[in-house]
């Protein structure tokens, strides 16, 4: 059980809820108060838009404990279109091949359980293949 | 069963909050697989016999209530064009809520960025605890004590293998940001509400799988409790079901609703771009409102619609709506109503199964 750090991560897993530099205007994602660009302190929160595209991928056959019922599914690193490049699992891909470039847009969906059916259920940010819309957003 | 007689003055039993109401913003829903009902024949009856509708929907493996709840009051947010902060209750009517003790509006309002300044609760009465949620809403603002409400109403809907209910069960609902009349893209001009003890369809603790009454579930229950809120809600206003562009009933499979809208004066045209139950299921809570955001998505400035959703138990709310001007420019700053139904992905039953974690594990 990881409580604790569920309750901690809950913003920034379930939102994209991040950072921006208040001096050098870098986006940071996850959010670690220190710019990774110029070194100086960042706590102004940012929130990010969800759209990126796939900057790399892979399917996982052979899952870690806990997203078995999942299996197979697809990792990305996903470059987001203010910049940090973040990991995701790809969802509602529905047997498309994924293609590097594609465009995403994030998802707030289970990520797996806590434990077994009794633990806590524990939600985050995974990407979809951006919605096809009849007016652009 | 007949008519109830009314109190001398009917309008008094109409729900007119102090300071007008309305809808700001709307979102849908829809999960992208879609199970043939022919499938569910295939495995229980050798393909025998009628199916009620054509398919439905099913949330997929990392799908709930609070995921589509999610993505609907985003929509919803898009179109009321307001903060999410600015939102003073987020309530969720469902009968699927994930956890048996924990709020599944809490965690919407977290995700949504509608957290810490707000009320939150998870409603419950079969399928209308999403209109519930709607009234309330407009209790909340309507008495001034919040200027904006979010209600949801969202299910992934249960059906025991092989029972008839297991044709319709589908996952699907909607939000409904309520606010001021004169910000809305719809006015909620009067609301009406019949409820009676009525045993038609339960589910106890601890079970996987309601039981119904089969037949009883007709007359007594879907039938009677619709066709009183509904004519109640129109003797009260003063209106015909020829003052409505569009209705819509809720909607357990394709018959009943078309049904009841015959028994009330309503024609197929005014029923059929929010009659969604043959391509989706039955969305139970979020059934009667998805059907009006793809009215929502369609209708004009100057059209009013009627909304009764039916919950089991069971009861009936009624709601009397004039759409504005606003309408034009928001609906299409979200995903509409029919493009999540267009995206669908069709399964067969035993992917099905193993969505639905109907396979023993351990």
């Amino acid at each position: 059980m990881e409580i604790p750090r569920h309750w901690r991560l809950k913003k920034q897993r379930y939102a994209l809820v991040g950072e921006v530099c208040p001096h050098c205007e870098a986006k940071i994602f996850p959010p670690r108060d220190v710019c990774p660009e110029c070194s100086r302190e960042a706590k102004t929160e940012f929130q990010f838009s969800g759209r990126g595209e796939v900057y790399s991928y892979t399917t996982v056959y052979d899952p870690p404990a806990g997203y078995e019922e999942q299996a197979p599914y697809t990792v990305a690193l996903v470059k987001l279109e203010e910049g940090p490049v973040i990991t995701a699992q790809l969802t509602d891909l529905d047997g498309q091949p994924v293609q590097i470039g594609m465009p995403v847009e994030m998802v707030t969906r289970k990520l797996r359980n806590d434990g077994d059916e009794r633990g806590l259920i524990v939600y985050g940010y995974k990407f979809r293949p951006r919605l096809e819309r009849q007016v652009a957003n | 069963m007949d008519q109830q007689p009314l109190p001398q003055h009917p309008q008094h039993l109409l729900l007119k909050p102090a300071q007008a109401v309305g809808i700001i913003g709307y979102g849908a829903y829809v999960p992208r697989y879609r199970l043939p009902a022919s499938e569910v024949a295939r495995i229980w009856t050798g393909g025998e016999g009628g199916t009620p509708i054509k398919e439905k929907s099913v949330p997929g493996v990392d799908e709930d209530v609070i995921t589509m709840s999610i993505e609907a009051s985003r929509n919803a947010l898009k179109r009321a064009g307001i903060p999410a902060a600015a939102l003073r209750a987020v309530w969720v009517g469902s009968e699927s809520h994930p956890y048996a003790v924990k709020p599944t509006s809490t965690i919407v309002a977290e995700a949504i960025g509608v957290s810490p300044n707000t009320q939150a609760a998870d409603w419950e009465f079969a399928c209308k605890a999403g209109t519930e949620a709607v009234v309330a809403a407009m209790g909340l603002v309507g008495s001034k004590m919040a200027e904006y409400a979010l209600a949801i109403g969202m299910d992934t809907a249960q059906g025991r293998p092989g029972d008839a209910l297991e044709y319709t069960a589908g996952a699907g609902g909607a939000a409904f940001v309520i606010g001021p009349a004169e910000q809305s893209l719809a006015i909620i001009q009067a609301a009406y509400s019949y409820v009676t003890d009525t045993p038609d369809f339960w589910r106890r603790a601890y079970q996987k799988y309601p039981e119904h009454g089969q037949r009883f579930t007709g007359e007594p229950a879907y039938f009677e409790h619709i066709t009183q809120s509904a004519r109640t809600l129109m003797e009260a206003n003063g209106t015909t079901p020829a003052d409505y562009k569009y209705a819509v009933f809720h909607q357990p499979n394709t018959k009943f609703p078309q049904r009841v809208a015959g028994m009330l004066g309503f024609t197929k045209e005014q029923i059929a771009p929010g009659l969604l139950v043959p391509v989706i299921g039955n969305t139970y809570a979020g059934a009667a409102l998805i059907g009006l955001t793809a009215i929502l998505d369609i209708a004009e400035p100057g059209d009013r619609l009627l909304v009764s959703s039916f919950g089991s138990g069971a009861g009936s709310d009624t709601f009397d709506l004039l759409v504005t001007e606003a309408i034009l420019e928001r609906r299409d700053r979200a995903t509409k109503t029919q493009e999540y139904i267009t995206r669908r992905t069709v399964i067969d039953y035993a992917t099905y199964a193993r969505m639905r974690g109907k396979l023993v594990m351990k």
